[in-house]
């Protein structure tokens, strides 16, 4: 079943055992995204070491994919450099914006790969990219904190 | 049993006749967010566009004339529909744009006339408004300084009246509630509401969006003062709203577009208005758009609203029935068929409603997921969505039936990954 493709193994497991979902304290940025056609939404912590990623923490409410993609996101990024890291989100949103054509680079992206049959739903790609658009904002912010 | 001859309706949709997600038959339960169109909407269209198309109210040829004739042909159709005077139906480009008319008309009312708004004033909505009913009130009362309130909705879906009297004081200059809830399927009772803002002076809008395509609405005995609707949730096009006023309202408020088709006289300094509808139509209209709307109400009234009505609710209480066997789901809304149109909104634990709607997708039912325009609404009933299917007189107890088993398929495919 198509459907099969969208929801894959990996992405149920993580929607039932999130990752890094709760907000650790005293992050170098705090943003908060919201799904405006659908209501999802998620909070995301974001701490710094230097220049690493040393942790990203999260709450949110919404779909499995959006929610799954958010867990798949931190575990992923953290302990990347804050360089690595943005370039992973622009890779990971490459393959979700590729109508299917791109599979991902799974040397690259790791569990993220399984939301590439996300890119064949258009109106799921914003649920998959949620989180790591949080991330990209927090980043961001935290960058020009320092 | 219906009275209904579903099959003879259905084949005249010819959308219905789609495959889905492979081959899949197209079961369409999201008439609430906007209906399909039968071949005589589309032909009057095109009919419109092939045959008679120049701008209406000015131009002395032939077409210009057929053009107004058929728009004005339209007007006249729709008023009959609602049981209103034609000079009292105003064209909009949607039902948004028909509330949004109304709140910017009273916004640039003068000091001292009965539609000035000013601090301390009131306008009353409800919990359970769509964002169209309630936005532009949100603006109303930002630029004038008056002050917003609402009626709560209970746990069982329906209006909370239980203080109305203290909501709806002398203070209050406007009512707006919806008729029939896009979220909930609940009917609202008006008589008492109405009575009361009357009391006090307010003037009563009625969001008839969910309404007026289902069963019959008398503007006239529903004694309110506005009435808005858009046609493309009663088997008509896109891009045409209607606005229906009181005559001596209409014609007493300030316009909220300006321009041409709506002016008596104009010098470079001021102009003056035409008397509604035309004092609210300014520009060249949706012309087809209307026609076609025509069409949609000849095509619901040979069917007959009644008929329709009744069909829903059978419809209705199969959903209800069926989909509240289904285990972790739970109808949000009233449960049973008092006062309550052909909506049902649901949730099923465990599964977010984006999941549920791709997966019924998958199986080529189409149902609307997410907060519905509803945002206060959700937050009333402590959710951020939920899944909603809507009925309409194409609709048959097989796509019920469809719809049932889709949801526990659905169920079963998130519950054993």
């Amino acid at each position: 079943m198509e459907l099969d493709s969208l929801y894959q193994e990996v992405i149920l497991d993580h929607y039932k055992r999130p990752l890094n979902k709760s907000l650790a304290a005293n992050p170098d940025a705090q943003v908060h995204h919201v799904n405006t056609s659908c209501g999802d939404e998620v909070t995301l912590n974001l701490h710094l070491e230097g220049d690493r990623v040393s942790k990203v923490t999260w709450e949110g409410v919404g779909c499995s994919i959006s929610q799954a993609s958010t867990s798949v996101m931190t575990d992923l990024l953290i302990d990347k450099s804050a360089a690595d890291a943005l370039a992973l989100v622009e890779e990971f949103q490459a393959m979700l914006q590729s109508k299917g054509k791109d599979s991902g680079n799974e040397d690259h992206l790791q569990d993220g790969v399984a939301f590439a049959g996300v890119s064949k739903f258009p109106a799921r790609v914003k649920c998959a990219l949620l989180g790591w658009m949080a991330f990209k904002d927090a980043l961001q912010q935290a960058l020009k904190n320092k | 049993m219906s009275s209904l001859d579903i099959a003879a309706i259905k084949a005249d949709f010819p959308i219905l006749k789609r495959k889905i997600r492979g081959n899949n038959r197209l079961v369409y339960l999201d008439s609430g967010a906007t209906s399909q169109k039968p071949n005589s909407v589309l032909d009057a269209e095109r009919d419109f566009y092939l045959n008679h198309n120049a701008a209406v109210h000015r131009g002395a040829h032939q077409l210009a004339e057929e053009a107004t004739e058929l728009y004005e042909g339209a007007r006249e159709k729709v008023a009959d529909f609602i049981g209103a005077d034609s000079n009292e139906v105003i064209f909009t480009k949607s039902a948004t744009e028909s509330i949004n008319a109304i709140a910017y008309s009273l916004g640039n009312s003068t000091v001292g006339s009965r539609f000035h708004l000013k601090a301390g004033d009131r306008i009353v909505l409800s919990e359970m408004e769509h964002h169209a009913n309630l936005i532009p009130w949100q603006e109303l009362a930002r630029r004038t300084g008056a002050e917003l309130v609402w009626f709560n909705v209970t746990d069982e879906g329906r209006l909370d009246l239980s203080n109305m009297d203290d909501l709806i004081n002398p203070k209050t200059k406007v009512v707006a509630l919806t008729h029939q809830s896009n979220v909930l399927g609940t009917i609202n009772p008006l008589e008492k509401v109405t009575k009361r803002a009357h009391e006090v002076g307010a003037l009563f809008v009625l969001d008839a969006c969910q309404s007026v395509p289902h069963y019959k609405v008398d503007v006239k005995s529903l004694n309110v003062d506005f009435v808005t609707f858009s046609g493309h949730k009663m088997l008509g096009p896109t891009g045409v709203g209607i606005l229906w006023g009181k005559k001596d309202l209409l014609d007493e408020m300030p316009p909220f577009l300006t321009g041409g088709s709506m002016i008596e006289s104009v010098t470079m300094e001021s102009a003056t208005y035409l008397d509604a509808p035309k004092r609210f139509e300014a520009g060249v209209p949706n012309m087809a758009q209307a026609v076609g709307l025509g069409a949609a109400v000849d095509y619901l009234n040979k069917i007959g609203l009644d008929r329709i009505h009744a069909h829903e609710v059978e419809l209705t209480r199969k959903a209800l029935e069926g989909l509240q066997t289904i285990n972790g789901l739970s109808v949000i809304g009233p449960k049973d068929l008092e006062m309550r149109g052909g909506v049902v909104s649901f949730a099923v634990d465990g599964i977010h409603p984006h999941d549920l709607g791709q997966a019924l997708d998958q199986f080529g039912i189409a149902v609307r997921t997410g907060h519905h325009c509803a945002w206060p609404l959700m937050k009333r009933f402590k959710t951020v969505a939920t899944t909603r299917a809507s009925f309409y007189l194409y609709n048959d107890f097989d796509d019920i039936s469809a719809l049932v088993e889709g949801v526990e398929r659905a169920r079963k495919y998130f519950a054993e990954r």
